[in-house]
């Protein structure tokens, strides 16, 4: 029973939420996951394939509501170089992905997994995807991880991410593991782009530079990919986008997955701070804005699937995308809780209540979007909202406790989620703290409104001053429903001339804020 | 002939390792060493010490 009151309390589900407990202080916030998913729901999809993404908060937006994922860094080895990461950076004020503070062995991974399992029965993921490549070494304490798993906690999900180098070696073990989801990280189909990107790789018991390296590379993520789509394992493709090197490619790199089977495209910004000590950060390489990143996802949608919720999660992450819980499930902490047992009765009994919800929600989502098209019709152009939530699909985060808001476009042809935006908390500890607040102001400056559970007057003020709505009047009810009332409302009154269209600003990344702090 | 690894540079990785033919590397105490018995350079092996190819940290080096 104590982990369905704390499910209820990370979600804020309404209808979950026991009356007589108040919600543990440790709330969702900002992912720092590869929460990619798909907006397909089951209407759009094959379904073996919805079978396989439904319960994945990385591979289908839906469940990144309702589902929590965990990596364990277990392979910290890597055969390849890339300029956007220094595996020597390890800092504990701040964390960005791929980089870890603690290594494990496959044996505390697992018995981390189980504490997990146990503490979080959201948990529907397992994956390994770093702090160095998962297949590097051989792959071994990866295969060694999910070999146990395998055995001790069938229920869960295996993925893993590579770069693709040695991925063809080990298509058959892959398969052999049940795993279903891998994640192949490609930023070129073209080696010319690619030099600019892989100083170097180990391949063939040699080192490889420059455009040899990159060819090499390519080859080995095209063969990898199709390797594993003839086997019908579902494949992600990551690609950092990199402003002046690949931005444009990127339709090409869509392109070509696409047509090699690649179930989902997930665009990512560049995380570049010349503190990371990357050769990107040292040589200034700036990270794309929100709408440069924006228009390049656009322009691929209709290609291979695009994932928009993908918050690039530590190789440690724990929990819900937009959470970090990995603070929380310390090697020390592990260590002392002795034998783990495994049961999983409050996961199964946490999907059923999750079927039961999805049934009803595809329902009113399609009223809600009829209603808006009856009513406002097609003239109205779409504008974006910016939403305080932390999970279960409803607006139920506090202005001033989101770590992130999450962006929809919303309009006479219903409301899509585009994307989130991290920012520093504004509410510490109860007072605002004006610089957080300007942070998130520059975060969301191309939105229209912002919904809320609750804002309190100063933050509010600041927001109408700066031309974006400040709405609490959905508190706690479903974000897709509420976002298309709130744009009927909007319609109406710019019909009537009451309110006049923001002008579009661009919308900063924040790349300190891009990487989860740890709580 | 043998290698060593600069043990300030190494991150500890374990790439080193997984690549030596002689099984030279092994962690000790919180870093990777190598063997300076068992190392043979890669000699007889390969074109280039394995260590030094894979390392991400450049921090292989004739000893
Ligand atoms: S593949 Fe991953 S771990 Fe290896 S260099 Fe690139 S980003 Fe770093
Ligand atoms: S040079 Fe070759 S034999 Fe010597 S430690 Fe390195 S990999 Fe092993
Ligand atoms: S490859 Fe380099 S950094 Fe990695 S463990 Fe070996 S010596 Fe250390």
């Amino acid at each position: 029973m104590d982990n369905v009151i704390s499910l209820d309390g990370i979600l804020g589900l309404g209808e979950l939420k026991a009356p007589d407990t108040a919600p543990p202080a440790s709330a969702a916030s900002g992912c720092s996951s590869s929460s990619c998913g798909s907006s397909d729901g089951p209407a759009d999809m094959a379904p073996e394939v919805w079978e396989k993404v439904k319960n994945h908060p990385c591979y289908s937006e839906e469940a990144h509501h309702y589902f929590a994922r965990m990596h364990v860094a277990v392979a910290p080895a890597c055969n390849i170089q890339c300029n956007y990461c220094n595996r020597k950076y390890d800092c504990s004020n701040e964390s960005r992905p791929g980089v870890v503070s603690e290594k494990l062995t496959p044996d505390q991974a697992i018995r981390k997994i189980l504490a997990v399992a146990k503490e979080i029965p959201q948990l529907s993921v397992i994956g390994i995807a770093g702090p160095g490549d998962s297949l590097a070494a051989g792959g071994r304490n990866t295969f060694a991880t999910f070999e146990q798993l395998q055995k001790k906690a069938p229920d869960l999900k295996l993925c893993l991410s590579t770069n693709g180098l040695a991925l063809p070696d080990h298509v058959e073990r892959i398969a052999q593991y049940n795993i279903d989801h891998v994640t192949i990280t490609i930023n070129m189909v073209d080696p010319e782009v690619g030099q600019h990107i892989y100083p170097w790789i180990f391949h063939g018991h040699r080192r490889w530079t420059g455009l040899d390296a990159a060819k090499i590379l390519h080859e080995r993520q095209m063969l990898g990919l199709e390797m594993l789509t003839a086997r019908g394992i579902l494949v992600k493709v990551n690609s950092v986008m990199i402003p002046g090197i690949n931005d444009e490619h990127l339709l090409e790199v869509n392109r070509q997955v696409k047509a090699r089977g690649a179930f989902l495209h997930n665009i990512m910004p560049l995380i570049s701070d010349p503190a990371h000590g990357t050769q990107f950060g040292l040589t200034g390489q700036r990270g794309p804005t929100a709408q440069e990143l924006k228009v390049v996802q656009d322009a691929c949608e209709g290609g291979a699937k695009l994932m928009r919720h993908c918050r690039q999660c530590r190789a440690d992450a724990v929990g819900l995308l937009g959470e970090d819980r990995g603070a929380e499930f310390t090697i020390d902490r592990i260590e002392a809780m002795g034998e783990v047992d495994y049961d999983d009765e409050a996961r199964r009994s946490y999907r059923e209540h999750v079927e039961a919800e999805r049934a009803g929600r595809a329902v009113s989502k399609a009223a809600a979007k009829a209603e808006v098209q009856d009513s406002v019709g097609a003239q109205a152009a779409p504008i974006l909202i910016a939403v305080a939530t932390k999970g279960g699909e409803r607006i139920n985060e506090h202005f001033g406790h989101a770590r992130e808001f999450q962006i929809y476009e919303v309009g006479p042809q219903g409301a899509t989620f585009v994307g989130h935006r991290r920012v520093d908390q504004y509410c510490e500890g109860g007072s605002g703290d004006e610089d957080a607040l300007d942070g998130v102001l520059a975060a969301i400056n191309d939105c229209t409104a912002v919904l809320v559970a609750k804002i309190g007057g100063c933050p509010s003020k600041s927001l109408q001053a700066a031309g974006i709505e400040p709405v609490d009047r959905f508190a706690f009810e479903y974000i897709e429903e509420s976002a298309l009332a709130y744009f009927k409302d909007y319609a109406g009154r710019l019909s009537r001339g009451a309110v006049s269209v923001r002008a579009g600003q661009d919308a900063v990344i924040r790349t300190g804020a891009l990487t989860a702090l740890r709580a | 002939m043998a290698y060593k690894i600069k043990a300030s540079d190494c991150t500890a990785c374990g790439a080193c390792e997984a690549e030596c033919p002689n099984i030279a590397i092994s962690f000790k105490k919180g870093t990777y060493v190598i063997d300076p018995v068992k190392c043979t350079e890669c000699q007889g092996h390969f074109d280039a010490p394995q260590c030094a190819a894979v390392c991400p940290a450049d921090c292989c080096v004739p000893a």
